[in-house]
């Protein structure tokens, strides 16, 4: 059982008088006070705890965590792989956790071989020379691509405000166009949920600066025309940028670069293993063809000889777009994935990413309908469509269910031109035996009745938040 | 859906009135819009005086679901936004076709009636979706 008593809040728990920790006598003499004007009125309205009232509060909190370490988290479009235990102990040596950005670029040569390192392998996976590691998230990389692009349409002389955008594209792709300075295009899907090729034609001209493709695209499935694609938009003089979000599915078989793609970003949170950040640091780098290179942003790092240095001597550098070397612990775990790995390592990632999705894709197929494709690569599509006419069940419905049979729910409502869509990615390290558990579940929860998945869940100690209040009227501050 | 309302591709409605030599389009978004981005959280309306033209971003609808952008049907300056709807987003889904109406606008030029579809061609459209 639940102790629902030590999970409210701490402002709750709180009893005038209670404490952790009792100080002795002060045994050194006392300071001058303050001046008075400088001391508060009333003492600060801290909660009033014993030492055990915090530790249980918080570890029972941490136990309701569905984490991959603890769920199959089978969330599309997240890749919510599993971080090996050793990349946080390898990331936590103090030899790479005790630098200082400021120290003198000599005494931190083994941390910018490493970078320097990892700028060469993202460019050999890439098919793209010239890397930047400075973007803190993808989004700040695709913003970070789209500025050099900026510069590179200004040095020629071009005015091109157009970015073209798919519409089954993730939804910062048009906010970094936006934000970049570029008016966004939306380019339908065909009915197989590619690029509708047509489409595609009517809205290239010679205003449009970057078409930002994700490849494979949010259906889970792959752009077959990406050459094709890209040989068009380069006839019309734009550049191709490439989201690099489904990286997973196609390491060591697919280099976007030899694809024509110009540009494109890696999330290493997604394809290299580094922690999801609820909240704290991402990495977002960049790799691009070498007739950008000159404007990647400052510093990036360099070689001379044995020596490794933070380049900044880059006239046509769009600039900074972080501080110091970008979120370095982050880019380390990456490098120690890719190290761990190597090439025959990074291709059975991918082999099994897409093994795991297709697998699991032809169990759920007789239950729900798959809108799109008889195949996918590392994530596919299902739509609760038909059971919510028939039976009132929705997309929302199953994936509250499931959090009760133990599993994280997917991906729901995305992309949006599915509807109730379900979006599921299992990643290439779940056994045959998690993927016919998950697939039981569904069979299972498919078949419930629909008043049952409408109470769900039913097992957390917070059943269905109310969005709707909490998006129309937030309270974002604890009043006694 | 209501008669004598036209209806664009993006599920705006708009219901055109004449009078004194001028003419004046009411839109708003379709019950079916309405039912399909389920329960709306936030609406981002023009404001008066300002210019909308056919086809263009005229403001946003967001859902717990997403956030949709609003097409405008027409073309011309805005002179009145439904400030009751930005206060109660359910007057969008209890009476879309009425109160639940969002911008007027003074049309610049006539009306491309043949983008927009009539009650009967959108119910269709709808229905086979």
């Amino acid at each position: 059982m639940r102790n629902k008593e030590v999970v409210r809040l701490l402002f709750e728990l709180s009893r005038p008088g209670r404490r952790a920790v009792r100080w002795p006598a002060c045994d050194v003499p006392e300071c001058e006070p303050p001046p008075p004007e400088a001391v508060r009125e009333e003492p600060l309205p801290l909660p009033e705890l014993s030492e055990l009232d915090v530790v249980r509060h918080y570890t029972s909190l941490a136990t309701f965590n569905l984490a991959v370490d603890t769920h199959f988290y089978p969330l599309g479009s997240c890749t919510m792989k599993y971080n090996p235990k050793r990349n946080e102990k390898l990331a936590n040596l103090p030899g790479l956790t005790d630098l200082h950005p400021y120290q003198p670029q000599a005494s931190v040569q083994g941390m910018l071989r490493l970078l320097y390192e990892l700028q060469q392998f993202l460019a050999e996976i890439s098919g793209l020379p010239a890397v930047s590691l400075q973007p803190a998230a993808g989004a700040h990389g695709e913003l970070t691509a789209l500025l050099i692009a900026a510069a590179y349409f200004r040095k020629l002389g071009e005015p091109r405000c157009k970015v073209l955008i798919p519409d089954s594209a993730h939804g910062t792709n048009p906010a970094s166009a936006k934000m970049a300075g570029f008016e966004p295009v939306e380019v339908r899907s065909n009915p197989q949920g590619r690029i509708d090729l047509e489409d595609l034609a009517v809205k290239l001209d010679d205003k449009v600066a970057v078409l930002m493709i994700t490849n494979p695209n949010t259906l889970g499935l792959f752009e077959t025309h990406i050459v094709d694609i890209t040989r068009k938009v380069h006839e019309c003089g734009g550049l191709i940028y490439l989201d690099g979000a489904n990286m997973n599915a196609v390491l060591g078989y697919v280099r976007p670069g030899d694809c024509g793609v110009d540009m494109m970003h890696f999330n290493p949170h997604k394809t290299f293993s580094s922690p999801h950040g609820g909240g704290g640091p991402g990495a977002g780098p960049i790799c691009v063809a070498e007739k950008l290179a000159p404007y990647l942003p400052v510093p990036v790092i360099g070689r001379r000889g044995e020596e490794y240095f933070l380049d900044d001597q880059r006239p046509d550098s769009i600039g900074r777009v972080r501080s110091f070397f970008g979120n370095v612990a982050v880019l380390v775990r990456a490098w120690c994935y890719l190290r761990t790995l190597g090439p025959d390592g990074l291709r059975g990632v991918a082999e099994h990413a897409v093994l795991n999705a297709n697998y699991l894709l032809t169990k759920l197929k007789p239950i729900l309908d798959v809108p799109y494709g008889e195949r996918c690569m590392h994530e596919f599509v299902v739509s609760a469509a038909r059971v919510k006419r028939e039976r009132g069940i929705s997309a929302l419905d199953i994936a509250k269910r499931l959090i009760d049979y133990g599993f994280h729910p997917p991906t729901v409502y995305f992309p949006l031109t599915v509807k109730e869509a379900l979006m599921i990615e299992p990643t290439e390290t779940e056994s045959r035996e998690t993927l016919d558990a998950f697939a039981q579940a569904l069979v299972k929860i498919v078949a419930e009745d629909s008043q049952v998945l409408q109470q769900a869940p039913t097992t957390t100690p917070v059943r269905r938040p109310d969005e709707v209040t909490a998006a129309r009227h937030p309270v974002l501050k604890w009043t006694p | 859906m209501q008669e004598g309302l036209w209806y664009s591709d993006t599920h705006e409605w708009v219901r055109i009135e004449r009078s004194a030599g001028e003419q004046v389009a009411t839109v708003g978004i379709s019950a079916f819009a309405v039912e399909q981005l389920t329960d709306l959280v936030y609406v981002e309306l023009p404001k008066v005086g300002d210019q909308v033209r056919t086809g263009q971003e005229f403001g946003t609808v967001e859902s717990v679901k997403a956030a949709s952008s609003l097409y405008s049907p027409v073309t011309g300056e805005v002179v009145e936004v439904n400030a009751k709807v930005q206060d109660d987003l359910d007057l969008l889904a209890r009476d879309p076709y009425g109160e639940g109406w969002l911008i007027k606008v003074k049309l610049s030029q006539e009306p491309d009636l043949s983008r927009l579809m009539d009650e009967e061609t959108y119910r269709k459209r709808v229905s086979s979706q």
